[in-house]
């Protein structure tokens, strides 16, 4: 079988695939190709219908299909090209790219580099392990929105929602406007994963009430659901007995959480992370396999698209160097970074001092919600940053920005640390 | 209406059911087969540790053991016949304590009496080079090479596909209402109509004394069991290789880790006797006495991995053994009564003898034209990338991947649908081609699903359902 | 002197402002920056919102496509906007901007598609 060839082949036509691409093309490479599974280009933001995206990148307050369409443009203007309908099914470690497609069957597509770009999926009911019957009728909250957004379909007349992430929140205003009567949103955790002006507007400015520290504990119904049951947890998330309430309806929407795409990256023999499931990656966000780039939600779920793009413009910036041969010389020089004390995890994982641009941009997730604290930074035990934060809370990503010249008064420099600080 | 009269009619589209319309359809028989929901694989069937037992477990000279044993011997030819997933891989029933070695001993003999083949007892430290995953506190074990892992929805659609291919009626949504004796034979009052027969196959489940006892003086009961499942992820899916049991003790019979003849890993049954037979919700209590329990077997099974949990329902019999023949006091009814576990396993068992039995009372001869091979829906996954290629060129469908998690092909959801016996809801088509079985549990492919069943049965996307009418996934337009 | 706690809905920060109102002038602290004075002001004197839906296509090669009002509408017209919003219907193609219903439901503001659907290939 004779070997199709390319520069960059991006896995992936959402947000982060269009952000790298574009990227990648002001960078300089010619030979760029997007491969999309779905119909269109656009990914997820395309049943992302509500408003909300794009305040940082455009400065102005888009839906999720406008802000790809923003994107798109630029593709279509730069003529990258894209084939759609077509699944990657494998990724070796020589970036061997394995596709298939109605239109061309099975081929094998050898690429200078890779930029892994495929997103995130929705945990199912069994994360959870509810509990009780399996009828029609339980949906997680992104299938519900893409039958009721892009097929025009209604889901159910009488909602109950379990988790308040932002799907979940999305979805109880809009099957509130579609008709439906949401009944509740109820949140394991004593706090939201969702953003604070989701619950504003999709939950307070339709009088849903939202209970934080209460789950699912039972699903009526054999053919259909007919009911659940809601009880309140403890401080060990188990729940307390005689704190039962029935809410009938026909139907349970689950939203929660998000988790990294990641077949084709585990397939790749990448090194993984425990704690994002998506892969580790240097500083360039390119993973343990020489050539092999990741960002956006197959890296780790983002609160905003916004940083979804951002982190795509440096993938694709990067994988361009990469291909071009423009990485400078010199002997590596790896610092390790960790993450402790409240904070969850750290991208990049590690950091090359030698060959790091003159700035890095750490992102990250803390643990519970803090009032108060501190998010600090030490070098090799010596604390370099110490910055006040009124609130952080899980649902929202934090970063700090590292500069090169700062590191580089640490000649030795071996392992920064990331932690919060009471004081 | 004459097309209502039947030679034979079984009651249950089971895997009991459909292997014993697939063994009648060997004779010149008009046989029908009765089904409540809208697919064969619906109840019992579904929900169970879909395994292939070795026979040891049974008490000698007990029905259980005789089809058990048999039933064994028999699953790795008709799995080739049939073309459905089945692998011999061994099981291991763990002693954990030295003072239960005589009843491990006592479970060898038994399997000698019923006559399984090729048993061993190993020590804990053989066990552990076998299975290295398995628990310090294991002392000696049962090892059973001709143990086995099946996947219940394969072999049950393959013996259906295979009986209606044969001639064999498939009558699905039909309840048997009521069941009388005519002059030479049944006549059974349906939700469809009335049906007679000259026998009558009994393969109704938990309901199987119901009907038994419309029809018999020799009252028989069942009892529903209920098991509840954990079923893990395929990453999880290699922690054991072979099926690993407890050995019975006072503490109780012990619960299963088994891998799924499809890379899963599988846990369970609990046992709790239910009073509504249609009561296969699961409770929290019983998931959480089941992985305390798996835990004891098996090392660190990532728990954090399951991707759902199920229950299923046994038909326990009071007199704790499958009631196979036919009825003292009711000529031209056979029961197969109260198959709880192994129930799987003797299917094919039971269906040879049963259909055996009744050819014989009706003097019936065997079909010159019989086709006893069945092909099974084409998985391109387990063709070379050239033969996917050339699929793909025959047939473009197979080119459109609809169920990323496992990755399941447009194509194979065509064939799931328009085949023999097809599927006709969400859970038909991922019966049979796994479609919504993977880690997102059919977050991503369902609307898809849905617009392909839409468009193969000619039906709005209103009218599908999840499996029986009344599971709707929609409930309207918007 | 009426003092109201909200959270900004500007912008993902969702930052905790307070109003602080008596009979001629409106404060607000806790923003951090001037969307926050404008949204809080407005949500305690006449409170707005954006609406996002979808609208049926017909003849397009999408069954929907997603439309959302140009510009904030009082809260209490949420309803009547949905309402025409639902029974609505347009010809593919579609493109983004494109007027759907003009002064909807009294507001003065216009239904605008947000995405761009083409004619199918039926």
């Amino acid at each position: 079988m004779l070997k199709e060839v390319h520069d960059i082949v991006i896995i992936g036509g959402g947000p982060a695939g269009l952000a790298a691409a574009v990227a990648a093309r002001k960078a300089g490479v010619q030979d760029i190709l997007i491969l999309e599974r779905d119909s269109s280009l656009g990914g997820i933001l395309n049943q992302c219908i509500h408003n909300g995206f794009g305040l940082h990148t455009f400065k102005e307050e888009l839906t999720g299909p406008e802000y790809a369409s923003r994107y798109i443009a630029m593709v279509e203007e730069e003529k990258i090209p894209y084939r759609l309908n077509t699944m990657v099914i494998d990724i070796n470690e020589n970036r061997e790219v394995t596709v298939i497609s109605r239109e061309n069957g099975m081929e094998t597509i050898q690429a200078g580099a890779v930029i892994l770009a495929m997103g995130c999926r929705e945990r199912p009911r069994g994360a959870l392990n509810i509990p009780g019957y399996r009828p029609a009728g339980i949906y997680s909250a992104g299938t519900a929105q893409r039958l009721m957004n892009i097929e025009g379909l209604s889901v159910g007349k009488e909602v109950v929602i379990l988790g308040s992430g932002d799907i979940g929140l999305i979805m109880a205003r809009r099957m509130t406007l579609e008709g439906a009567k949401v009944k509740v949103v109820a949140e394991l955790m004593p706090y939201s994963g969702g953003l604070k002006r989701n619950i504003v507007q999709c939950l307070n400015d339709y009088g849903i009430p939202l209970k934080l520290s209460h789950t699912v504990v039972d699903i009526q119904g054999k053919e259909r659901v007919t009911g659940i049951t809601l009880a309140e947890v403890g401080p060990d998330r188990k729940p307390i007995p005689g704190t039962e309430e029935h809410y009938s309806c026909d139907t349970l929407l689950l939203s929660v959480g998000l988790i990294p795409e990641n077949e084709l990256t585990r397939g790749a023999g990448v090194e993984m992370n425990r704690v994002t499931s998506g892969p580790n990656v240097n500083d360039q966000l390119e993973t343990s396999a020489e050539g092999i780039f990741a960002c956006g939600n197959v890296l780790h779920v983002h609160d905003l698209v916004d940083y979804v793009s951002e982190e795509a413009t440096l993938a694709g910036t990067n994988a361009a160097a990469y291909v071009q041969n423009r990485r400078s010389e010199g002997e590596a020089h790896p610092v390790t970074l960790k993450a402790e004390n409240g904070i969850r995890y750290t991208v990049p994982q590690t950091i090359d001092m030698e060959h790091m641009n003159d700035k890095v941009v750490v992102r990250f997730r803390v643990a519970d919600v803090y009032k108060d604290r501190y998010v600090s930074v030490y070098f090799d035990g010596e604390r370099v940053a110490h910055r006040k934060k009124k609130v952080l809370a899980p649902g929202e990503m934090e970063q700090v920005i590292l500069k090169k010249e700062e590191l580089q008064k640490y000649p030795d420099l071996k392992e920064i640390v990331f932690c919060t600080e009471v004081e | 209406m004459s097309g209502m009269n039947y030679d034979v009619v079984v009651i249950g589209g089971g895997v009991i059911g459909c292997a014993v319309a697939r063994e009648l359809s060997r004779f010149q028989l008009k046989t029908c087969v009765l089904e409540r929901d809208e697919d064969v694989c619906s109840g019992t069937s579904k929900a169970n540790s879909a395994i292939v037992h070795g026979g040891f477990d049974a008490e000698p000279g007990s029905l259980k053991a005789r089809f058990n044993v048999e039933g064994n011997r028999m699953m790795g030819q008709l799995a080739e016949e049939l073309d459905f997933d089945f692998k011999r891989n061994g099981s291991l029933v763990l002693c954990f304590a030295e003072e239960d070695r005589p009843a491990l001993q006592k479970l060898y003999d038994k399997g000698i009496a019923n006559g399984v083949e090729g048993m061993s007892i190993i020590s804990g430290d053989e066990v552990r080079s076998l299975e290295p995953n398995v628990e310090d506190t294991v002392v000696a074990a049962l090892q059973v090479p001709s143990g086995g892992i099946v996947c219940p929805f394969g072999l049950t659609i393959a013996l259906a596909e295979n009986a209606c291919e044969n001639g064999v009626e498939f009558r699905f949504f039909t309840e048997v209402q009521n069941i009388g004796k005519t002059e030479d034979g049944y006549v059974l009052e349906t939700s469809k109509g009335q049906i007679t027969a000259k026998y009558v196959v009994n393969a109704a489940g938990v309901y199987a004394d119901k009907f038994h006892n419309m029809v018999s003086e020799k009252k028989i009961h069942i009892t529903a069991r209920k098991g509840d499942y954990c079923l893990l992820d395929k990453e999880a899916g290699g922690i054991v290789t072979r099926t690993i049991f407890q050995l019975p003790t006072k503490m109780g019979k012990g619960v299963l880790v088994t891998p799924t003849v499809h890379g899963n890993l599988l846990t369970g049954p609990t046992a709790a006797d239910v009073e509504d037979k249609e009561k296969t919700a699961t409770t929290a209590e019983d998931l959480d006495s089941l992985m305390r329990r798996a835990s004891l077997s098996v090392k660190d099974i990532p728990f954090r991995q399951v991707i759902t949990s199920f229950a299923g329902l046994r038909a326990h019999e009071d007199g704790d053994d499958f009631i196979i023949g036919e009825a003292e006091d009711a000529e031209g009814f056979f029961d197969a009564a109260g198959i709880e576990s192994p129930g799987l396993s003797s299917a094919p068992a039971i269906g040879v003898y049963l259909a055996e039995l009744i050819a014989e009372k009706a003097g019936a001869g065997k079909k010159a034209d019989w086709n006893g091979k069945r092909k099974g829906i084409v998985r391109p996954e387990l063709l070379s990338k050239e033969e996917q290629a050339e699929l793909i060129r025959q047939n473009p469908s197979y080119g459109t991947i609809i169920c990323r998690c496992e990755g399941v092909s447009e194509g194979e959801i065509v064939d799931a649908i328009t085949r023999t016996l097809g599927a006709k809801s969400l859970d038909g088509v991922k019966r049979r081609v796994r479609q919504g079985m993977g880690r997102c549990q059919a977050g991503f492919c369902t609307p898809r699903t849905m617009e392909i069943l839409s468009r193969e049965l000619g039906i709005p996307m209103e009218e599908i359902c999840k499996n029986a009418p009344g599971s709707e996934m929609l409930t309207g337009q918007k | 002197m009426e003092k109201r706690e909200l959270i900004c809905i500007g912008c993902p920060l969702g930052c905790p402002v307070t109003v602080t109102m008596d009979k001629e002038t409106i404060t607000v602290t806790g923003n951090t920056c001037k969307r926050g004075e404008d949204y809080a002001k407005k949500e305690v004197t006449n409170p707005t919102r954006i609406v996002t839906s979808s609208v049926r296509v017909n003849g397009g090669e999408l069954a929907m496509v997603s439309v959302k009002t140009k510009e904030d509408i009082p809260k209490g017209k949420i309803f009547d906007c949905m309402a025409e919003i639902r029974s609505a219907a347009v010809e593919a193609p579609v493109c983004i901007g494109d007027v759907i219903i003009e002064n909807c439901a009294g507001t003065g503001v216009s239904i605008v598609a947000t995405k761009n659907v083409n004619r199918g290939k039926a």
